[in-house]
């Protein structure tokens, strides 16, 4: 299960394992309606909320529009407080910046907070593959990483675990990694978090190297902001000697107060929490306080390409709630690994295939895995519209013309000649209609349909034959 | 009063009765119904799978058909949506008029008939579920509940997870064949656990894929458009 999502299978193929699987179904079932639900009344309290979602929006699309200037401000005040800045164009580059970094300071391990930006360049494995060890310390990512499995939420990784599943990973794989679990461990969450608690324990104390995200950078002070709720992330960012924060380039705000608005919807939207229970900030390095070293790698990978797209950018302002994941129906049935990225759900179909590219069978099929219900738009707290930009990205994937695509556009264009000729399609109706006792089941695409579902039953007549037999004579035809 | 009724495809071809039902109730309450024949589809499904150019000339035609109407009514919740939601963008001047005058069956009725109670007859017990661009995309609110509510006889039974999709989203149903099922199954799950006999819904091409689903699985209710309900009557009743 674990390593890269290269060669992932298209999604509806991806998904029909987890539409199957009856625990994992109820597991995300059940969790995902607990969260939306408590989402839901966490949201109502704040009478402004709709103002709070359009300053947001307004705030992210101000930063994005001048990106190049809220950057450069950012480097200067990173660098005049202490820390060193890298620029990273892809996640090759990344990886070697961070892997190059680490092995300066003579370390083989480093602790980490959980970072969704370092997931999608694949850095844990970058840096196995040179000698050196990373653990998660956030409670989700150590039960996926000790499960040698990927996550399948960007707020709760391992949401597709139940209780009995995670007692199990503890007891069988702690031990390879450092502290056993306590013998006999229970299913309870209070044994199993207090057997976390002493396995990362250790760790932190003897780590010397920390890597973390940041869910904001501001750039008026060079300051790096995390959001969690555990602690766990505060130990990696205080406790290390050397800090490397791996952010993405769209991460950035103007000024501190940008942040009020945030500090008010990004809890809400994720944990359905008032507040957030640990907000911790650094700016660069001071002396006696903190890791003496910090670096900062801005990471690109794709985003200038996205910023590029007019109708695809807002994916950009994405602050990782994943609130849209938590109400998608989608998701609800085919599991996070299905998207065969570290963005699962709404924002991982439109997300990945432009960091990527449509070119895989994987992200060519994304922005079709949604019945554009319209669900996550409207919980999205920086409004984007998920279902505008899925389907300018099919118009991308029907337009690249690969597999499957070539025969639907014909298929376009064919019922698009017909649809343009009411004679002609009068007359394919009633057709349709005489033939109605034959063969339903062989009409084009019918396969996928009748798998599960009936047919619907062909009416005597088309309703425009009705309407010249019954109602005709009384209209004059004519327009008023 | 004189109004263009805007049938769409998968009610011409596959669901007349709905159309039937919509000028029958039109006139009942009446209205003078007219239906311009040059009108095909309005290109949603052209649109959402991404063709755009496909999608284009459909419009044109669309917006064609009922120049000059000053109301347009259709039995279709997401063809409604296409239209106001769309055409503005895809279209030119005259798509983005169209936009402005068309209305889905129950905003018609309530917002500029101003009625809720058409006069209609159903003795059954009735659950709704309101499709996701009705929902969303128009929102449409309670009005749909509120004109069922009216109908004599007629019991309604809350949905559980109403606002949930059904699953069916056009080519998603063949592309995503195994979730797009799961979905719908959930959905029939929820609507026999009220113990109604009818699923209503005011979208036909939702309604294919729930009754599909309903009548795989042996359900013991049957799927209805609204349109089809609020034209029964006790001297017409529709059993
Ligand atoms: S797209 Fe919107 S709702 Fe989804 S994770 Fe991003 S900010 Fe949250």
């Amino acid at each position: 299960m674990s390593g890269t999502f290269v060669g992932m299978p298209s999604f509806p193929r991806a998904a029909k394992e987890a539409v199957h699987n009856k625990t994992l179904r109820d597991n995300l079932r059940h969790a995902t309606h607990t969260i939306r639900d408590k989402r839901a009344k966490a949201v109502a309290e704040l009478a402004d909320w709709a103002e709070l979602r359009e300053a947001g929006k307004q705030i992210k699309d101000h930063t994005l529009r001048h990106l190049d200037r809220y950057l450069v401000q950012l480097e200067s005040r990173v660098t005049e407080a202490g820390g060193t800045v890298h620029w990273a164009a892809d996640a090759d580059e990344a990886n070697r910046i961070v892997a190059d970094l680490v092995k300066a300071t003579g370390e083989s391990e480093v602790v980490k907070v959980k970072s969704m930006a370092t997931q999608e360049i694949g850095l844990n494995e970058a840096l196995e593959a040179e000698g050196i060890a990373a653990y998660e310390t956030d409670l989700a990512e150590l039960i996926v990483q000790l499960g040698d499995d990927r996550p399948s939420h960007i707020l709760v990784p391992a949401i597709h675990r139940n209780r009995g599943e995670i007692r199990d990973i503890f007891r069988e794989k702690m031990a390879d990694w450092g502290r056993a679990a306590p013998h006999g461990l229970s299913d309870t969450p209070a044994d199993l978090a207090e057997a976390a608690r002493l396995h990362l324990r250790e760790k932190f104390l003897r780590a010397k190297v920390g890597i973390s995200g940041a869910n904001f950078m501001v750039a008026e002070t060079g300051t790096l902001v995390v959001f969690e709720s555990e602690g766990n992330g505060r130990m990696c960012l205080t406790l290390p000697e050397t800090l490397i924060s791996v952010v993405g380039i769209e991460k950035v705000v103007p000024t501190w107060r940008d942040l009020e608005v945030f500090l008010q919807t990004l809890p809400r939207s994720s944990t359905a929490e008032r507040m957030n229970p640990y907000t911790s900030t650094w700016t660069g390095t001071a002396d006696g306080d903190g890791p003496r070293t910090f670096h900062l790698v801005l990471l690109d990978n794709g985003r200038t390409d996205t910023l590029a797209d007019e109708v695809g950018r807002q994916a950009l302002r994405c602050i990782r709630c994943s609130a849209c994941l938590n109400v998608c129906p989608v998701y609800e049935r085919a599991g996070g690994h299905a998207y065969g990225s570290v963005y699962p759900g709404p924002i991982g179909a439109i997300l990945s295939p432009q960091l990527r590219g449509t070119q895989s069978e994987i992200d060519a099929s994304l922005p079709y895995a949604s019945s554009l219900c319209g669900a996550c738009y409207e919980v999205c707290p920086v409004a984007i519209d998920i279902p505008e930009v899925l389907v300018h990205l099919r118009e991308r994937v029907a337009d690249q013309g690969g597999k499957g695509h070539r025969v639907e556009k014909a298929a376009m264009k064919a019922a698009g000649w017909v649809l343009d000729h009411p004679g002609v399609l009068g007359a394919g109706e009633r057709v349709a209609s005489r033939t109605r006792k034959l063969h339903p089941s062989k009409l084009p695409g019918a396969g996928a349909w009748t798998r599960s579902r009936e047919l619907p039953e062909m009416p005597a007549e088309p309703f425009r034959d009705w309407w010249k037999k019954n109602r005709k004579p009384k209209s004059d035809g004519k327009k008023p | 009063m004189r109004v263009a009724l805007f049938v769409t495809c998968v009610n011409d071809a596959v669901y007349p009765s709905t159309g039937i039902a919509t000028v029958r109730l039109l006139e009942r309450l009446g209205v003078e119904v007219d239906f311009p024949e040059a009108q095909t589809c309005c290109g949603q499904p052209q649109f959402n799978t991404g063709y755009r150019a496909q999608t284009e000339p459909l419009v044109r035609r669309t917006a064609a058909a009922f120049e000059g109407y000053e109301y347009v009514v259709t039995p279709s919740g997401s063809c409604a949506a296409m239209v106001r939601q769309h055409y503005p963008k895809i279209g030119d001047a005259s798509a983005a008029a169209l936009a402005s005058r068309t209305y889905e069956l129950t905003e018609f009725l309530v917002d500029v008939l101003r009625v809720t109670d058409v006069g209609a007859y159903f003795p059954h017990t009735v659950t709704y579920h309101p499709s996701c661009h009705g929902l969303r995309m128009l929102g449409l609110g309670d009005r749909p509940r509120r004109l069922l509510e009216a109908v004599d006889g007629l019991e309604l039974r809350e949905l559980p997870g109403a606002d949930e999709c059904c699953g069916f989203g056009g080519t998603f149903a063949l592309k995503n064949s195994d979730v797009s099922t799961a979905m719908g199954q959930d959905k029939v799950n929820n609507a026999v656990s009220t113990g109604a006999d009818v699923l209503c819904g005011a979208d036909n091409s939702c309604l294919m894929h729930i009754g599909g689903v309903l009548r795989r699985e042996e359900a013991p209710l049957r799927a209805l458009h609204l349109a089809d309900i609020l034209a029964s009557t006790r001297e017409e009743p529709l059993v």
